[in-house]
């Protein structure tokens, strides 16, 4: 197996990030020695524990497992997400369909033919499930499924694939901290934009901000999630990606309002569907859908930013 | 030494086949886990829509415990040729029960099944009798209670799936991935009734266990 030549910079912010989690796991252990209740927390930081050495073991070695990676999460975020629609079972085909999905579009992905993967599951995806269905010969709730089914495609596979998209990006433009780089920045930020916002939102909300969709976002929060992850963004931007200061501080308050939209957007799908989690598959964090929904918002418009402003000719 | 093998195998079975496809390919949400029993001797009746139902139920024990596990299973289905016997016997722990009663097996429909329970080992029952579709409940055959007529001791737990029958139902073999749910009631003791009227009350809490989900579901 050969190793991907990981940027030095890239490296170092691994490390730092390793010694920041360290250094949480301590704290919630010293918390519990002192008798508070961080029962909660320590099942939190261990399921983060997890995730983080899923990742870094994903991606620490060659394209194609950070591919296969990538792809076996958009899979279980779709499985997710037609798990908690109320779908019927006589649409077990057109969910067979939108399954084969996901490695089709993984295809185009690794063979660069990035046309390909942006067409791919807003177009023909988006005229293959109606197919499916008249094949099904159902008419009874005919355009909801088809629009429920294509919805989670968008979201879940779609959106969720860009992060795969970025070993597209050539990494002639970022000697600094190279493709993985550019992911450890998109992940980290949309992770600490979801801490950020908790944590501002925590200790000074008063104002809430979308009270029929989430009642525990404030305004306050919201705005020292920008804040928090504007600086955020503007240190690792420095050090991992080709962006300057004033970029990097854009692409911070820009990505930290679109987690913030993604955040909400999984809670008025979880508030419709009157569930609190999507799963029970990370414990202490709920299900994929749950922990990746800024994600979902975050990657493809930080793709779209580097691409326009580093490398157009993806985008032509 | 001959039953350590397969015990072991067994649990390799589950711990590298079973166990990753279950909760890699599909996934399983449990409800109130604390009911569920870790240790034999119990009586686990639930609902029946697919194949993967006894599965998902097996999934849900410890490594240790899987060999401990038998899910009742129908003879003329499981066992009628010796391949097929020895497969689900040795594999996955199946014991057979007659789904047809005759002067023959009368006396000694249950021995297995009884065995299970006095080695304090851990019985899987679907009342239902066969696979049933749309997620209707079917009445429940007494044959568990008969079985817990005789041990009134051992913790009877009604548990509802829901899930496989979207995942793998009856008569097709395409098999689609979604998160199956699994409720779990509380444990009971058989009573003084009979067989029949605790037959009943059992599926009455099956029942709930479904109407609580589909509340769920409507919201």
């Amino acid at each position: 197996m050969e190793l991907h030549n990981i940027a030095p910079n890239t490296l170092i912010a691994l490390i730092i990030f390793y010694i920041f989690l360290i250094l949480m796991s301590i704290a919630g252990f010293i918390l519990r020695k002192a008798g508070k209740n961080v029962d909660n927390f320590i099942t939190r930081m261990n399921s983060f524990w997890i995730i983080a050495l899923l990742f870094t073991c994903a991606f620490a070695f060659s394209r194609k497992i950070a591919l296969l990676f990538i792809m076996l999460l958009c899979y279980l975020a779709l499985k997710e997400f037609f798990s908690i629609i109320p779908i019927r079972k006589s649409l077990r085909d057109v969910v067979f369909w939108a399954y084969i999905a996901i490695p089709v579009q993984f295809y185009f992905i690794y063979t660069n033919w990035i046309v390909m993967f942006y067409l791919f599951v807003p177009l023909y995806m988006f005229l293959l499930i109606p197919v499916a269905m008249v094949k099904k010969g159902e008419t009874q709730g005919f355009i909801k499924s088809c629009a429920v089914i294509h919805w989670g495609l968008m979201s879940a596979v779609y959106s969720l694939g860009y992060v795969a998209l970025f070993y597209s990006i050539p990494a002639s433009i970022n000697p600094k901290g190279g493709i993985l780089g550019l992911i450890f920045y998109i992940l980290i930020l949309t992770i600490s934009n979801d801490f950020s916002q908790f944590f501002f939102g925590k200790t000074m909300g008063r104002h809430k901000i979308v009270p029929t969709i989430s009642p525990n976002k404030t305004w306050e929060g919201f705005l020292g999630g920008i804040f928090g992850t504007t600086i955020i963004s503007i240190i690792m931007g420095y050090f991992l990606t080709p962006m300057s200061i004033y970029q990097s501080a854009f692409a911070g308050a820009v990505l930290a309002v679109a987690g913030f939209l993604g955040d909400v957007t999984m809670s008025g799908v979880k508030r419709d569907l009157g569930i609190k989690d999507t799963s029970q598959l990370i414990p202490g964090h709920g299900g994929i859908l749950d922990r990746f929904d800024s994600l979902i918002f975050t990657a493809p418009l930080f793709f779209h930013y580097i691409a326009y402003v580093f490398d157009i000719n993806i985008l032509r | 030494m001959v039953k350590k093998i397969e015990y072991l195998f067994r649990k390799l079975f589950f711990a590298f086949i079973i166990k990753p496809f279950i909760y890699i390919d599909m996934g399983v949400n449990v409800e109130n886990y604390e009911n569920f029993p870790k240790k034999g001797p119990a009586i686990i009746v639930s609902n029946h829509n697919s194949h993967i139902d006894t599965l998902i139920l097996m999934s849900l024990f410890h490594n240790y415990e899987i060999p401990y596990i038998h899910p009742a299973a129908a003879l003329d289905y499981f066992f009628n040729t010796k391949f097929k016997s020895f497969v689900f016997r040795k594999l996955i722990g199946m014991v057979p029960i007659s789904r047809k009663v005759n002067k023959d097996n009368i006396d000694s429909i249950f021995d297995e099944a009884n065995k299970i329970l006095d080695n304090n080992e851990i019985l899987i029952i679907f009342p239902e009798g066969t696979r049933g579709s749309n997620c209707e409940l079917q009445q429940f055959k007494t044959g568990f209670a008969r079985i817990a007529q005789k041990y009134p001791s051992v913790p009877i737990i009604p548990v509802y799936i829901d899930g496989p029958d979207k995942i793998l139902p009856k008569g097709t073999l395409l098999w689609i991935p979604f998160i199956a749910n699994v409720y779990v009631g509380e444990a009971l003791y058989y009573d003084n009734t009979s067989a029949k009227d605790f037959a009943a009350k059992v599926r009455n809490i099956v029942w709930n266990l479904q109407q609580a989900h589909k509340n769920r579901e409507e919201l």
